[in-house]
Parts: C-alpha cells; sequence; structure tokens
C-alpha cells in the first residue's frame, strides 16, 4: 500500500483467528491505521489480497463488507439520538423496524447504557460515547470489529476500566476483533495476539507472554516494556546451545546460533536481583533509584566493564544511590536477538 | 459610545418620526399610528413589503439549490490543493462593488446586450430582446451575488465536518447516496441556514439591486423606501416603513435562532 | 459511473463558473470598447475610455474622496473595534453581554435603514451633509466588523501572555502597546482591509448623506442615470480592480498568519 511514493504498509501477510482479539501494537507512523483502514475497505491496496471468512473482499466497498469500525473519535452522528445511532446500520442493511428495536436494546444492555436510548450524543461523557460507538458498531453483527485506538480520549482510570470491558464482550460474543493502539501495556492488558508493527512491516506477531519474555527483534524488546540491550559475539555453539561473548561475561544460550555471529542480547530490568542466584555479575554501583510502588527503578553501572544497567528491584528492597551491590540473573532469562 | 451615538440614537429618532404625520409641507409633530395604518390601508404600501417578500424567498431557494452542488464538489471532487484557489475564483466577483455588478447584469440583459445578441446569432429570435427591467432581472442579479455567499456557507460548513462521520456512515453500509441523505445534509443543515438567513437580511434591504434592473413597474419595500425620501421627502412614512421591515428581518431572524437552539437539544 | 458522475460535477461547477463571471467578464470587456455603447458586437480593444474618465475632474474628485473616506473611516473603525474588544475581552464589565450584542447589532439591519436612520438624526441635529458624514456612517458599518474580528481573536491564550506582561511589570498601557498589539496585528490588519473594502463599495449611505462631495460609488451611481455607457465599464473595471487586489493582500496576511 502506498501512499503517493511513500509506501505505508508493505509485505504484510497476517492471518487471525476467527474469535481472536488481536491487537496492532506499534508507534504512530508504524502503518498499523492504514492496515485497519485496508481491512475496513477505507483504502484501496495497491498490491496484495484481504480475505473474511475464507472470501476475497479485496474490491468489496466499505458499506458491503462484514466488518465495522470504532473511530478512534467515535464519529457519533450528532443529529440522532443513542438509539438512532445504533440504529442507523440495521435501517442500512434493511432490518425491519421491530427487530431493529429488540436489536437497538440488546446492543445498548451489552453495553450497559440501555437507559440512555433517547439521549443526544452531546449531552454523554466520553466514557460513555465510546460505549455507543461500541454498540452501534457491534448493532450490525459483523464479523470482524475494528477498533482505532478507542481508548486513546480516555483518562487513565476509564482506560483501564474499558480494556477490562472490551475483553469481556468479546469474549461473550466471540466476534473477531482488531484493536489498534500504540499503548503496549493496554495490548497486554487485552490482546489474545499481538501484532507489533514497525516501519509498515510486521516485526512479530504472538501471545503477550511470548513476545514479552522472548521477542524476536530489537525493536519488539524495546517497544514491549524496558530492556538492557548488549552486543555480543558467538564464540561456539553446539546445535541446542550458543555460548555468546560480551561486555559482561559469557552466557550459554539455549539457542541456536552460527560461530561468529554478532548479536543482540536482551535483559529485562526486572530480571536482575540482589539475592544470591545462578549467576553474579560482580559489583555494581547504584547511581539512581526512584521508587515506583511496585518496585525501585534504578541506573546502575558495573564496576568491572563499566556497562550501563536499568534495574528494576522489588518492593521491600533498601537502596540509597552511591550504594554497591552485587547483581544476580539467571541466564535463561537472556533472549538472544538476531541483529 | 459610538454605536449609542449613531447606532440607536436614530433609531430613536426614527421611531419618534414614524409617529408622526407629514401634511403639506410640515410635520405635525402628534403621536399618531396613522402612518402604520396607512401601510396596510394603501396597497402599494404594503404591495411592496410583499413584493420583497416574494423575490426574496425566490432568490433564497434558488440560491441553496445552485449553491449547495458548487460547494459540495469544491468540497470533495477538488483536490486540496486547488480548493483554495477554485474557491477564491468562485467568489470573487462577490468582492465587486454591488453597483458595479448590477450594472453589469445590465450589460449582459439589456437590449442587444450579450444575452439578446448570443440568441440573435443562434437564432432563436430575430429581432433584439430586452430582458432587463423585470422581477426575473432582479431575480437573476441577487442569485449571482447570494449564490457566492452560499457557497461560502455551505463549503466551509462542509469542510469541517470530520471526515470520520462519512467513514461510519460507509462503515455501517450506507452506500453515496444515502450517507449524503441521512448523514451529510442533516450535518450542513447549519451552514444552510446561516447563509439563508443572511440572503434574507441582505436581500429583503438592499435598493441597489432591484433600483438598477428591477424597472419601474413593480416596487420592492426598500424602492418605496427611498421614493418616500427622495420625491416627497415624507420622513414619517419612511421611518414607518423602515421600521416595518425591520421587524419582519427580526422575525425572521428570532425564527432562525430558536431553530439552531431546538435543534442542538 | 464513477467517471460520469465526475464528469457531471464537473460540467456543473464550469456552468456556474461561467454564470458567477459572466457580468464581470462582459464588464471589463466592454470596457475597452471603441465606440460608444458598451455591446455587441466588440470593436476594440481600445483604452479612450479609461482616459476619458481619467480625465473627468469630477470622477477623479470622487476617486480622491473614496480613498480618503475608506481610509479614515477604517482607522477609526479599527480603533474603535480594538478599544471595544479588549475592554470586553480583558475586563469584567457589567452588561458585557447587552453590549456585544449592540455592537454587532448593526450587522444585521439593512445598509438602507442605517443610512435612513443617520440622515434623519443628521437632520435633526442640524449636522450638515458631507464626506465627514460619510465617514460616520461607515464607521457604524464597519465598527461592528471590526469588532467581531477582533474579539474573536482575542483568546485565553493571549490573556495569559498579557498577564506575564504584567507580571514582569509591564502597566496597562505597556501591555496594550507592546503585547496585545504587536500580537493581534493580522486580527487588525484584517479588519483594516475588509473595512477599506466595504467603505470603498458602499453606496447607500454615501448617497444618503451626502450633497456636494461625493465618492466613487454615488459619482457611477449618476453615469448609470444616464444609461449604457463604456466610460461607465471603465470605472467599474477599476473599481473591481482595486477591490481585487485588495482581497489578495487580505487574502495574503492571513494566509501567511495560518502558516506562521
Amino acid at each position: 500500500m502506498c501512499f503517493g511514493d511513500k509506501v505505508a504498509v508493505h509485505n504484510v501477510d497476517l492471518s487471525i483467528q476467527q474469535g481472536e482479539f488481536v491487537v496492532l501494537l506499534g508507534p504512530s507512523g508504524s502503518g498499523k491505521t492504514t492496515l485497519l483502514n485496508i481491512l475496513g475497505g477505507f483504502l484501496q491496496p495497491t498490491d496484495g489480497r484481504v480475505l473474511i471468512d475464507g472470501k476475497d473482499v479485496t474490491d468489496v466497498p466499505a458499506s458491503k463488507r462484514p466488518t465495522t469500525t470504532v473511530f478512534q473519535d467515535y464519529a457519533l452522528f450528532p443529529h440522532m439520538t443513542v438509539a438512532g445511532n445504533v440504529a442507523f446500520g440495521l435501517k442500512m442493511r434493511g432490518v425491519s423496524s421491530s427487530e431493529q428495536k429488540t436489536k437497538i436494546i440488546e446492543s445498548l444492555e451489552l453495553v450497559g447504557l440501555a437507559h440512555l436510548a433517547e439521549r443526544r450524543i452531546h449531552q454523554l461523557s466520553g466514557g460513555q460515547r465510546q460505549r455507543i460507538a461500541l454498540a452501534r458498531a457491534l448493532a450490525v453483527e459483523p464479523s470482524v470489529l475494528l477498533l482505532d485506538e478507542p481508548l486513546g480520549a480516555l483518562d487513565l482510570k476509564l482506560r483501564h476500566q474499558m480494556q477490562e470491558e472490551l475483553k469481556e464482550i468479546q469474549k461473550r460474543i466471540g466476534t473477531t476483533f482488531i484493536h489498534v493502539t500504540h499503548d503496549q501495556e493496554e495490548a497486554m492488558a487485552i490482546a489474545d495476539t499481538i501484532v507489533i508493527t514497525n516501519d509498515g512491516a510486521i516485526e512479530d506477531t504472538g501471545k503477550p507472554e511470548r513476545i514479552y519474555l522472548q521477542p524476536t527483534s530489537r525493536f519488539a524488546a524495546g517497544f514491549m516494556g524496558e530492556s538492557n540491550f548488549l552486543e555480543g559475539t558467538v564464540i561456539s555453539c553446539d546445535g541446542s546451545q550458543t555460548m555468546v561473548h560480551t561486555a559482561i561475561g559469557k552466557f550459554l544460550l539455549k539457542e541456536q546460533g552460527t560461530e561468529g555471529d554478532v548479536v543482540t542480547l536482551s535483559i529485562r530490568p526486572e530480571h536482575f536481583s540482589t539475592k544470591s542466584g545462578i549467576r553474579s555479575l560482580g559489583e555494581a554501583r547504584i547511581l539512581e533509584t526512584g521508587f515506583f510502588g511496585t518496585h525501585h527503578q534504578c541506573k546502575a553501572i558495573l564496576e568491572e566493564s563499566e556497562t550501563m544497567l536499568k534495574v528494576r528491584l522489588p518492593q521491600k528492597e533498601v537502596i540509597q544511590s552511591g550504594e554497591l551491590i552485587e547483581l544476580f540473573i539467571d541466564p535463561e532469562d537472556l533472549t538472544m536477538l538476531r541483529s | 459610545m459610538w454605536t449609542v451615538a449613531f447606532f440607536v440614537l436614530p433609531f430613536v429618532i426614527m421611531g419618534v418620526y414614524s409617529l408622526w404625520k407629514r401634511v403639506g409641507n410640515k410635520l405635525i409633530t402628534e403621536f399618531s399610528f396613522g402612518n402604520y395604518e396607512n401601510f396596510f390601508a394603501k396597497s402599494f404600501l404594503f404591495e411592496s413589503l410583499t413584493n420583497s417578500l416574494e423575490v426574496t424567498l425566490l432568490v433564497t431557494v434558488i440560491s441553496i439549490l445552485l449553491a449547495y452542488p458548487l460547494a459540495y464538489i469544491l468540497a470533495e471532487k477538488v483536490p486540496d490543493r486547488w480548493q483554495r484557489i477554485a474557491l477564491i475564483m468562485a467568489i470573487l466577483p462577490f468582492w465587486t462593488s454591488y453597483l458595479v455588478r448590477s450594472y453589469s447584469w445590465l450589460l449582459v440583459l439589456s437590449e442587444g446586450g450579450v444575452i439578446s445578441n448570443f440568441l440573435l446569432e443562434i437564432g432563436l429570435t430575430t429581432e433584439p430582446i430586452s430582458m432587463a427591467n423585470n422581477r426575473s432581472a432582479t431575480v437573476i442579479g441577487f442569485v449571482h451575488f447570494f449564490v457566492m455567499l452560499l457557497t461560502l456557507t455551505i463549503f466551509a460548513n462542509l469542510k469541517q465536518l470530520p471526515k470520520n462521520y462519512r467513514k461510519a456512515a460507509q462503515d455501517l453500509g450506507a452506500g453515496p447516496i444515502r450517507t449524503f441523505i441521512y448523514v451529510i445534509l442533516p450535518l450542513t443543515l447549519p451552514g444552510i441556514m446561516v447563509g439563508a438567513f443572511l440572503t434574507f437580511v441582505l436581500c429583503i434591504g438592499d435598493y441597489i439591486t432591484p433600483a438598477i434592473l428591477g424597472g419601474k413597474r413593480e416596487l420592492l419595500m426598500p424602492q418605496t423606501i427611498m421614493l418616500q425620501i427622495e420625491r416627497r421627502s415624507d420622513f414619517p412614512t419612511a421611518s414607518s416603513l423602515a421600521l416595518i421591515l425591520m421587524t419582519v428581518v427580526s422575525m425572521v431572524y428570532l425564527a432562525c435562532a430558536r431553530w439552531l437552539k431546538l435543534d442542538r437539544l | 459511473m464513477f467517471k460520469f458522475r465526475n464528469l457531471a460535477a464537473f460540467t456543473y461547477a464550469i456552468l456556474l463558473y461561467g454564470f458567477i463571471f459572466l457580468p464581470v467578464v462582459v464588464l471589463v470587456l466592454f470596457s475597452f470598447q471603441e465606440s460608444r455603447v458598451p455591446i455587441p458586437p466588440f470593436n476594440g480593444p481600445s483604452l479612450k475610455w479609461y482616459h476619458a474618465f481619467l480625465s473627468d475632474g469630477r470622477v477623479v474628485e470622487a476617486l480622491y474622496n473614496s480613498i480618503a473616506v475608506a481610509l479614515l473611516s477604517s482607522l477609526v473603525s479599527v480603533i474603535l473595534g480594538f478599544l471595544a474588544a479588549y475592554s470586553l475581552a480583558r475586563h469584567n464589565i457589567r452588561y458585557s453581554g447587552i453590549i456585544q450584542g449592540l455592537l454587532t447589532a448593526p450587522l444585521t439591519v439593512s445598509y438602507l435603514i442605517i443610512a435612513m436612520g443617520l440622515l434623519i438624526t443628521f437632520n435633526t441635529l442640524g449636522i450638515p451633509k458631507s464626506l465627514f458624514t460619510i465617514g460616520i456612517g461607515h464607521v457604524v458599518i464597519n465598527l461592528p466588523l471590526c469588532f467581531a474580528i477582533i474579539y474573536s481573536q482575542m483568546g485565553a491564550h493571549q490573556a495569559n501572555i498579557e498577564r506575564a506582561a504584567r507580571d514582569l511589570g509591564a502597566n496597562e498601557w505597556q501591555v496594550m502597546g507592546l503585547i496585545s498589539v504587536p500580537m493581534l496585528w493580522p486580527a487588525l490588519f484584517a479588519a483594516f482591509f475588509l473595512s477599506v473594502t466595504f467603505s470603498w463599495d458602499e453606496f447607500i449611505i454615501a448617497f444618503m448623506v451626502s450633497r456636494f462631495d461625493v465618492t466613487l460609488p454615488v459619482e457611477i451611481w449618476s453615469m448609470l442615470r444616464t444609461g449604457l455607457n463604456p466610460k461607465t465599464n471603465a470605472v467599474g473595471s477599476f473599481v473591481f480592480l482595486v477591490s481585487v487586489v485588495f482581497i489578495f493582500l487580505l487574502d495574503f496576511i492571513l494566509f501567511r498568519k495560518i502558516k506562521n
């Protein structure tokens, strides 16, 4: 898919299971919204196909596709009531008015707002609008529901509440949800599958746990939470195990590699510990520390190799900056990223 | 302040005048509603108001019907970077002197003028015809001006509609035509109403266009007012007519304001 | 189908553009007419009617009058409009709603009625009709416009900057002169140009409250009485050209402001 001479999305090959909650995650400008627009029928791909339920819908206009969208700004029609908005899709599909009525009530009950049916849109709060937009999109029973950063305009508390609700509604009705966001915490909270996009291409696809714990690319590791990256060289490998040499020592990883390859190792900050563990990294000096409620976030420097590390230490630990501590890790927590 | 001195004061004086009476060359400074009674009694005065209302309504309706498609084409079909220049072009004659514009239409419509000549050339008529000096000429002159005005207000309204409304309508299964009827048109009604109101106010109060293009057979309200001042120096009658005209405009204004408010609820 | 629809739209737009431009084109074209009547056939081009109008003392005098009235009345309108907007936007004045309504009310009233009201008032007060009274009339119609434009540009953002200036020790006049006016200058300029354009074109007020010294539109009106004449075309084309130049200047200024 191209805009002018700039390629917005290329070489995207993605198949989504029916009934899955998929989150497209990526920074702004990574092409996730373009991808959503292609799925919704608002953009024609210059190349490639879109199939829904096995049917090729590439040339089907938005109005005839079995998809509906919850827009970022909700795009609720201000000149209609809540019920009028929810009924719109049904009316366009020629559903009889008695059936419309039951469907409106059903959809509004699904989002818990049946009592607001006769309200005007401008009388609703942000959270209510969000739910009405969801009810409107679900009323026509689409095969796939597309959500374009629908929670972006809500405050943090409401956002968390809506995340839970979205997930619950999705499980109840079993419709495939494709949700776009740049918020990695939101993605992990709601997704069955996360698709990480960057620069118009897919970086990684998988379950949230897998993507967080075993990222396959440096971008994915860096975008999903914080990480420490260490450059290293493969010095030996014997089938299932690889020895990597880095500035802070040699590590044996349960992954395959080729001798002489330059690789990057990723260590999550929470994988460090001060209790004696499998592998000592030696003494580290704490440069800065901050208490985050659930943990202490520290910047530390390893005395021997002068490597800067981001470290997360448990809540109850007592640390002060300037202090020297010994750090340990479990080499199993290390992930090898091929450059 | 300024407005009080030169805006409110004239109205007070006008109000007082309208209650006086003029007999011969003298002002009778005696309060009465005689001028207002006259207005309803003398058919030519009352007729000028109905003429004005008819012309204004006709102009408003025709202008909306012509301007809406143009505004829509400009907003939707013209590429973004051409829009600005296309819009400026569409309303360029809007800024010509009112007087000069009416005169130009006289050139176009008069006997032996451009249209008459064109019809002769293609053989539709055999002798020069005049299309000026009647009600249609006035209406054409007005429509020309107000098409530009309405194009502007409707275009502005169309442009400030979030793109997602259209997308949402399509997404829910509406084709282009139903998207327009159910979503775009209702959402641009405010733009139409604002433009229509402006058209109404400016059109009903204008003297120049009917004076130049309308001929002498049928008078509109502003012409009648002017006649009282110029020919007869009858300020009391003129004042009463002006106040009647203002009342009509205010009523339309209140109706519009009420409608807009109702819509918002 | 799609192609056809676009073609129809295109044709419609062209036809309407034709309608919009027809009188202007005819006006300008026949100002270059050679013979004495501005109707077909066209037998120009000739500049003789421009010569005729430039050597007509009355027309040229009316032209100067027009320029003087337009510039001065616009200047007064902008200053008064700014002061009114400034005091309404920055100070809590009682009845500000009513004042605002009063200030903008003349926008909705027909010029003819304003003109008549002014005429009667001047007569009652015994003020002689002159260029000065025309100027007053033009300020009456332009003040609301200037007020509305400037007022709409005085947002909360500006109020904060002014507060910052006061905080740093500027007095009321320094705030106005050093902060508000420079920040608002695009709006002030736009208001000024628009006022000049309206004043330049305005006929009915100028016609009613003037006697011997007249402005250009009033002069054109008396020329119209003599029937169709290429000289009138020439004057009209000239007036059109001036208005267009002003509009482009205005547009240029606003456009630059948006860019910034």
